[in-house]
């Protein structure tokens, strides 16, 4: 049985890694090469890292990190941050990174999609849809923003999904800006809706404060990448730094209460 | 020494780290003269069979490792995309396979059982032994690997394959014909699962 993917979500900041609330806050929790030793230990699914600098800053990507990331890593890899051109996604994915990941730079120009998973094959190509909850009075709906959230579009974000996933996508990355490390469940209606139009593999990411969280996104959507960060970093109310991931028997509880067999499977097809 | 066949495609660094953890003898090898001393061989690879199948011939790499495999009798082992070009032909590209291991390489999309699903088949999957195979020592649970891929091997000798994965269809998911094997996982980033299969592979 093909089972869901449960994926810690690391962020760099200043070179170290940060966990975000609402994409804002950055606060220290350790050393990448170090995380990524820990989950090579907990045998984790597979592993995201996104460079939260890297498109602010308007700079490449830092491929001595991916390099160190991707020869320590032993789970699948997903770096994101900064790729902006067909060359650097080919760069790193020669260091040994298995997928990469793309924001801003998909959304401006949905043939970059095309061009990358020419060259690098589409189910390595990662496109992440940043995603809040329109605020304000008569509004409702969802919004799609980039980077950390401080720029928005007017693009519908299903129309955009759907888009993405004909450009050439392997994967589609749901990112809620408003659930960022406030640990209260995912947003399942999102989730869900997601699940329903796309006919790619998705990843959910954005408010898995516990491992029933997952179960229940996992009941909502079937098989589907559920990521976070806070959950896997953070231990307590205080938030203090322990790394952690739920273990063989523990995934495989979450699974059996998942009902997966019945899980809803995309209807739409090409 | 076991020779990682370096053609341009897969993650040949993944492979050296994990040898170099089990302290078994293994380097990249993008030259012939760098091919023949090898007592194993491993062809990865990623992406589109017709590009792996290009890049393989501009190597200049196939007919030293054609030598090597049919007449040396070196065991071979494919990788994912490594694997697919074992066999004669593919339903993604227009080249022809190596046909080392007979068989058409299929898409799930044409595939009625598995059609709905989403695509690519991605994540950890159970494999399943097929016949007493020395790159499966153990059996499921023990034997989840990562899966990547869209493409399917059709052996056209039911006894080529050695193991089967479930994505709507029953698929054959590693082949064996003598010492040539493939496997459409990634045992590189297969956690002690993949590990286990390469360290198997090393004492084929």
């Amino acid at each position: 049985m093909l089972r869901p993917r449960i994926i810690p979500c690391l962020l760099v900041h200043k070179g170290g890694l940060v966990k975000t609330v609402q994409f804002k806050s950055p606060k220290y929790v350790g050393d990448p090469i170090n995380a990524v030793k820990i989950f090579n230990e907990k045998e984790a699914d597979e592993l995201t890292v996104l460079d939260i600098d890297a498109t602010i800053d308007g700079v490449a990507p830092d491929y001595t990190l991916i390099q160190k990331l991707a020869a320590e890593c032993r789970m699948p890899l997903c770096y994101g941050g900064g790729i902006s051109t067909v060359e650097q996604a080919k760069q790193i994915v020669g260091l040994g990174v298995e997928k990469i990941a793309l924001g801003s730079a998909a959304i401006n120009n949905t043939g970059l999609i095309t061009d990358i998973a020419q060259m690098i094959g589409r189910q390595s190509v990662v496109a992440v849809l940043d995603i809040r909850k329109k605020t304000g009075l008569f509004k409702s709906g969802y919004e799609l923003c980039s980077h950390n959230a401080t720029k928005s579009y007017k693009q519908d974000v299903f129309t955009m999904a759907k888009e993405l996933e004909q450009a050439g996508a392997g994967e589609i990355m749901i990112n809620c800006v408003d659930r960022d490390g406030e640990m209260q469940g995912y947003d399942l209606e999102l989730a869900a809706k997601m699940r329903q139009i796309l006919t790619l593999p998705i990843t959910i990411m954005g408010g898995a404060g516990s491992l029933s969280d997952m179960s229940a996104l996992f009941k909502t959507c079937g098989i589907v990448g559920a990521a976070a960060g806070s959950l896997f970093v953070f231990k307590g109310k205080f938030r203090a730094v322990l790394i952690s991931y739920p273990t063989q028997e523990q995934k495989d509880e979450m699974y059996s209460h998942s009902n997966l067999t019945k899980a809803p499977v995309p209807h739409v097809l090409k | 020494m076991i020779r990682i066949v370096d053609y341009g495609l897969g993650n040949i660094n993944a492979f050296l780290t994990l040898y170099k953890r089990l302290g078994i003898a293994a380097a990249a090898a993008s030259t012939p003269a760098a091919l023949v001393d090898a007592t194993h061989l491993i062809l990865p690879g990623v992406g589109a069979f017709d590009h792996a199948i290009e890049l393989l011939e501009a190597s200049g790499l196939r007919p030293t490792l054609e030598e090597m495999v049919h007449d040396k009798k070196i065991p071979i082992l494919g990788v994912c995309v490594g694997m697919q070009i074992l066999a004669n032909s593919s339903e993604e590209g227009e080249l022809p396979g190596l046909g080392w291991v007979p068989g058409h390489v299929r898409s799930f999309r044409s595939t009625e059982a598995s059609r709905h699903l989403p695509m690519p088949h991605m994540g950890w999957n159970d494999v399943m032994p097929a016949t007493a195979n020395p790159l499966f020592t153990a059996s499921p649970p023990d034997q989840r690997f990562y899966f990547l891929h869209s493409f399917y091997f059709e052996c056209a000798d039911a006894a080529h394959v050695s193991a089967t994965a479930d994505y709507g269809v029953q698929f054959a998911c590693a082949v064996s014909a003598g010492h040539i094997h493939g496997v459409q996982c990634h045992p590189e980033k297969s956690h002690g699962y993949g590990m286990a299969l390469l360290k198997n592979f090393a004492n084929a």
